[in-house]
């Protein structure tokens, strides 16, 4: 009679992650903009193994002969030697300054510039997710006269006080450039935001009872925190996440206007573009091309990081 | 109300402590010294680098270069390492060329931002909706360096006006309503793309807020007295949703510095940003530390106004 209902009628119709991927799939500019992310992830990671491993497009040849070429010219130059003809004999986006393949120096670039943006964006969702979830856990806790809540919570308004652009700029500016500094900074301006909502979603998690009941079974805290509580507390974060991430690209690429972005002979967008608007009116396809990727890739970040937003924000969504 | 504010002034003073502190030791203890500016400089002997560091304290321990800044920042006596000027007087100079810059694109921003937000909001899924929505998504993601180029060029081939610096050089001597003109098209460039991003965020912002007032119940009460639509939306609907509005405003306020390094770069508008800019380019301390305090002041006065503000007008709140 008392037949054990089974694990799997319990069980939702559709996991989380399926729900939300059907609500997202209604947004048509978000969906487009996640399958365009798709599509530049893998593009990337071909450019970095075809500029850097299996070298078919290589950015770093210099054709003096060769400069300020318009996109879409043919190589058919008797002055340079034949194996530095670009691939295919044909130059699809030009060539810059130096003869350089524009195409070649795109693809390059397009690693580059997200991978300074993932590894900041990493960098702050770690720091943000530490401080955040020391602050919404311990934040009882009394340290002398004050609570570990207050000390970290102070501690983010103090950060919130600098003008941030004014901070990365002073902080690249005096240290010696390098690429992994420039990552390390923007990352450890921006963690703020994702401090605040990881403590908002802890205190709202520590005292539910899925909580209590792991503490029952003794089971570490550590565990109970990033086992238990961070895969509750991480949806609104990696949505805040993606558009951190074209923040960064953003960010990079007015550090490098301004002299203290990525140094070369790395390629990324953001000094592809400040390199070329000097020759803004000889050869415009150094700025436009550029401009336009980081425009695209930008805006399909902030679209589909909007879109992840509301189908994560169930208040969002129900409104008729 | 008096003690809400004693209260929240004390507690900002000392988070300005805080704040004094922490930049100051990341700027002292970040590699890079104004001595090593220009290490070629065959004139610049051992002994005169060593004089001139004694001249600003950098030989001295680090809490001792604060309590010597601070001293000299109280006391109006602190000098640029670069020319020797006394810095708050630079400051003061700068800050009031950026001001008309930082007002005219406020300006812009609250003006234009508050019509286009409710009509996307009353209109949902309109035409103008998305329009609106995929151009304010355009708008905060293309450089803001690569816009300002393209309008640069179309300005100046359209109009064939002058838009960099703040006045044509040489018009000294003209007639006043000609220097008017002339000192207007210097300014309307450079505040329009510093009004853009702020203009798409704002934007974006009232939509959301209008479209949470929208569905409410008030709103309904309000239409089935039969009351005429214009007022149902602007005195029961926008009234509610302007509360956030408070808290917006107090936060654009530190954009007088942060948000203009690049444009003022751009468009060689001397204002406070780009005398940021250049103070980093020479390591002159005391201006990039002073500037960053000056904007971590303005953060704090601008977060204590909307504090009080929000007090004042949204009666639920108890001071």
């Amino acid at each position: 009679m008392d037949e054990p209902i089974a694990a799997d009628a319990l069980a939702p119709s559709k996991g989380l992650f399926q729900e939300r991927w059907v609500i997202l799939k209604r947004n048509p500019m978000a969906y487009a903009s996640f399958w365009f992310l798709i599509a530049l992830f893998s593009f990337a990671i071909m450019g970095k193994v075809f500029t850097q491993n299996i070298i078919i497009f290589d950015p770093k040849i210099v054709r003096l002969s060769e400069k300020f070429l318009p996109p879409l010219t043919l190589y058919t130059s008797k002055l340079t030697p034949k194996e530095d003809a670009p691939a295919m004999g044909i130059y699809l986006l030009g060539t810059d300054e130096l003869g350089r393949d524009v195409f070649a120096r795109m693809i390059e670039g397009s690693f580059v510039s997200l991978t300074v943006g993932f590894v900041a964006v990493g960098i702050s969702l770690t720091v943000g997710i530490f401080f955040g979830g020391l602050a919404g856990f311990y934040g009882r806790v009394k340290l002398g006269f004050i609570t570990v809540d207050t000390l970290i919570m102070r501690f983010v308004d103090i950060m919130l006080c600098f003008p941030s652009f004014f901070l990365i700029l002073t902080v690249v500016a005096l240290l010696p450039p390098s690429i992994y500094n420039i990552m390390i900074v923007i990352g450890l301006t921006s963690w703020m935001g994702i401090a605040r909502f990881v403590r908002a979603e802890f205190l709202s998690l520590r005292d539910q009872d899925f909580v209590t009941a792991a503490r029952s079974q003794a089971i570490p805290e550590w565990r109970i925190i990033f086992i238990h509580m961070v895969p509750n507390a991480i949806a609104p974060v990696l949505v805040s996440a993606t558009i951190g991430v074209a923040t960064a690209i953003l960010t990079e690429s007015s550090l490098s206007f301004l002299g203290f972005g990525v140094q070369p002979p790395d390629a990324t967008w953001g000094n592809i573009l400040a390199d070329g608007k000097t020759f803004l009116f000889d050869a415009p396809w150094l700025t436009f091309i550029p401009g336009f990727t980081i425009l695209f890739v930008v805006l399909a970040f902030n679209l589909c990081g909007e879109g992840l937003r509301e189908a994560f924000n169930p208040k969002l969504r129900s409104t008729p | 109300m008096i003690n809400f504010i004693i209260r929240n002034i004390w507690q900002r003073i000392i988070l300005l402590v805080f704040i004094s502190i922490i930049s100051h030791s990341v700027i002292h203890l970040a590699p890079g010294e104004p001595s090593l500016v220009d290490p070629s400089n065959p004139r610049m002997k051992p002994e005169d680098i060593q004089r001139i560091r004694a001249a600003y304290h950098l030989d001295e321990p680090l809490h001792t270069q604060y309590v010597f800044w601070v001293r000299d920042l109280f006391t109006g006596e602190l000098k640029s390492f670069k020319d020797n000027q006394p810095v708050l007087k630079k400051i003061w100079d700068r800050f009031l060329n950026s001001l008309p810059l930082f007002i005219v694109s406020m300006m812009i921003v609250w003006f234009l931002a508050f019509p286009i937000g409710i009509k996307a909001a009353l209109n949902r899924n309109s035409k103008f909706d998305r329009a609106s929505t995929f151009l304010s998504y355009a708008l905060i993601s293309i450089p803001g360096f690569f816009l300002a180029y393209l309008l640069i060029i179309f300005m100046v081939k359209t109009f064939d006006v002058p838009v960099i610096g703040m006045r044509t050089f040489g018009l000294e001597e003209a007639p006043f309503l000609f220097r008017a003109m002339d000192r207007v098209w210097h300014l309307t460039l450079p505040a329009l793309i510093s009004a853009v991003g702020g203009m798409a965020v704002l934007s974006r912002y009232v939509r959301s807020q209008m479209l949470e007032v929208i569905y409410q119940d008030y709103m309904r009460t309000a239409r089935a007295k039969g009351l005429p639509e214009d007022q149902v939306i602007y005195r029961h609907g926008l009234r509610n949703a302007l509360l956030p509005f408070i808290t917006m405003f107090g936060l654009t306020i530190p954009g007088l510095i942060g948000g203009s390094v690049i444009f003022e770069t751009i468009f060689a508008w001397p204002g406070m940003g780009r005398l940021g800019f250049e103070a980093i380019l020479a390591r002159d301390f005391p201006v990039i530390l002073t500037l960053t305090f000056f904007s971590a002041i303005l953060v704090l006065i601008g977060t204590l106004i909307s504090d009080i503000l929000y007090g004042v007008a949204d009666p639920r709140i108890k001071l």
